[in-house]
């Protein structure tokens, strides 16, 4: 139990995915306008990110270990996730309909994202097991949502300020990126 | 021949993919902790980047259009491993340092935008140059880029020790660096009002994503979005199907209560 506590608190706040390893930088530079749309993006990603991790532990548990193909891994994930995020919508549209309407915007967006192939890789490279693989799953995406709905409340606080003209934009919004990437180092002490 | 060597200019100065279309931005900041790790990330996507083009323009007239895209993949993912394999095999100290990645040079926006803008559009050899350019162009702006980061937090140059180590600012070999690094370089651009993504300058290339990843919902969004688009519009089209028969019923029904009517008073005249 505190070895998962470990991991979950590790990936989400001491590595963070975005602001230590850059996965997933786009949307999170892209969707981080407003807080409302980046909160929508956060929920998408922790529950499209906890799915694939698990499918993709499972597949290669019992599929590609079984059969000695570990080196597909890269080409069966991009795939399985890909498949995974249309079927998840379809089930969403037929299923959940307020759900979909909430998420479903965002969910073609996450299919190309870096960080889902990331956490799959990540978990084989590390040797979790199927439930450290969610466990990871979970924590690396919350940490995804914190950042970037963190990033959001302040973007909206930029638009009032004096910026220097050269600044304008995505400069500022990166050095933004860059102190809070700072004020994560400072977790680094929990673990 | 001429084209060809149209190709690697435009990849490295016209449309260099990081400092004017600035894409694959996740590998840039990554990967640029040195100049070596730059230079090796560079050459490993340069190379999957030349041979996907290749072989997807080879194999653009067999492909069918609505299965392109996971097609593109599976042939990107399979070079990718192949170039994985290598490098675990030959530099174990790039594969070290490298790390997850290489497997995510798959979905790097650079290769699957340029196999949808150029390399399924035309022949093969072109392609091939296109690549080699912009593989080319992405090399230099991350070795460029590693070379800052590296003599200003390490101190070196290309592990050669310069700088005493009391003048390091080590806070540019770390995450928060890269991020700062990259400020500067878009906050110089947009002071020079050099083309870039960033303020909106770069020359509109037909990269099926329009380049800019910084305001992209998502690597290789655009795809994306006309998707959503189009079910927008089917929605649309739905409605308005739905809107007009329902139209032409209470047409039909307000007719036939007219003719009824017509009927009922016809016959009542007739009376």
């Amino acid at each position: 139990m505190q070895e998962l506590l470990l991991i979950a608190i590790g990936s989400a706040l001491v590595n963070n995915v975005v602001l230590s390893q850059f996965l997933g930088l786009c949307p999170f530079l892209g969707v981080s306008k407003k807080t409302e749309t980046a909160a929508g993006m956060g929920v998408a990603v922790i529950f499209v990110i906890t799915i694939a991790s698990a499918c993709t532990s499972l597949i290669y548990d019992h599929v590609l270990v079984r059969l000695g193909i570990e080196y597909l891994q890269t080409i069966v994930f991009i795939l399985v996730i890909a498949a995974l995020v249309q079927f998840v919508e379809m089930f969403l549209k037929k299923n959940m309909v307020s759900l979909y309407q909430a998420l479903g915007v965002y969910l073609p967006l996450i299919t190309t994202n870096c960080a889902v192939l990331g956490v799959a890789l990540t978990n084989v490279q590390e040797g979790y097991g199927f439930v450290e693989s969610v466990v990871n799953g979970i924590g690396i995406s919350v940490g995804f949502a914190i950042a970037i709905i963190l990033l959001s409340g302040i973007r909206e606080k930029i638009e009032h300020n004096d910026v220097p003209h050269a600044f304008k934009g995505s400069p500022i919004v990166l050095v933004t990126a860059s102190l809070m990437s700072i004020a994560f180092f400072g977790f680094s002490g929990l673990i | 021949m001429n084209k060809c060597v149209e190709r690697i200019y435009n990849g490295i100065i016209k449309e260099n993919p990081t400092f004017v279309l600035m894409l694959g931005m996740c590998p840039t900041l990554a990967t640029t902790t040195s100049a070596i790790n730059g230079l090796g990330m560079g050459l490993s996507t340069t190379a999957v980047l030349m041979f996907s083009n290749m072989l997807i323009s080879a194999l653009r007239n067999i492909i069918p259009d609505r299965v392109r895209i996971p097609a593109f993949i599976v042939v990107v993912a399979s070079l990718v491993t192949i170039v994985q394999l290598l490098i675990q095999g030959y530099v174990p100290a790039l594969y070290s340092a490298l790390g997850i990645y290489i497997p995510l040079i798959v979905v790097n926006c650079i290769i699957l935008g340029r196999a949808e803008a150029y390399a399924c559009k035309n022949p093969p050899l072109v392609s091939f140059f296109d690549g080699l350019g912009m593989g080319l162009g992405f090399t230099c702006s991350l070795t460029v880029i590693g070379m800052c980061r590296e003599l200003l937090g390490a101190g070196s140059f290309f592990g050669i020790e310069i700088i005493p180590e009391e003048f390091h600012i080590s806070i540019l070999i770390l995450a928060p660096g890269a991020l700062l690094t990259l400020a500067m370089l878009s906050a110089i651009q947009n002071k020079l009002k050099l083309p870039s993504a960033t303020n909106g300058d770069a020359p509109k290339s037909a990269l099926a994503c329009g380049g800019d990843c910084l305001h992209c919902g998502g690597c290789v969004g655009m795809m994306n979005h006309a998707l959503v688009a189009e079910k927008k519009a089917e929605e649309a089209a739905a409605m308005a199907a739905a809107k007009k028969a329902a139209a032409e019923k209470a047409l039909a029904a307000k007719k036939a209560a007219e003719s009824a009517k017509d009927g009922v008073s016809s016959s009542e005249k007739k009376e």
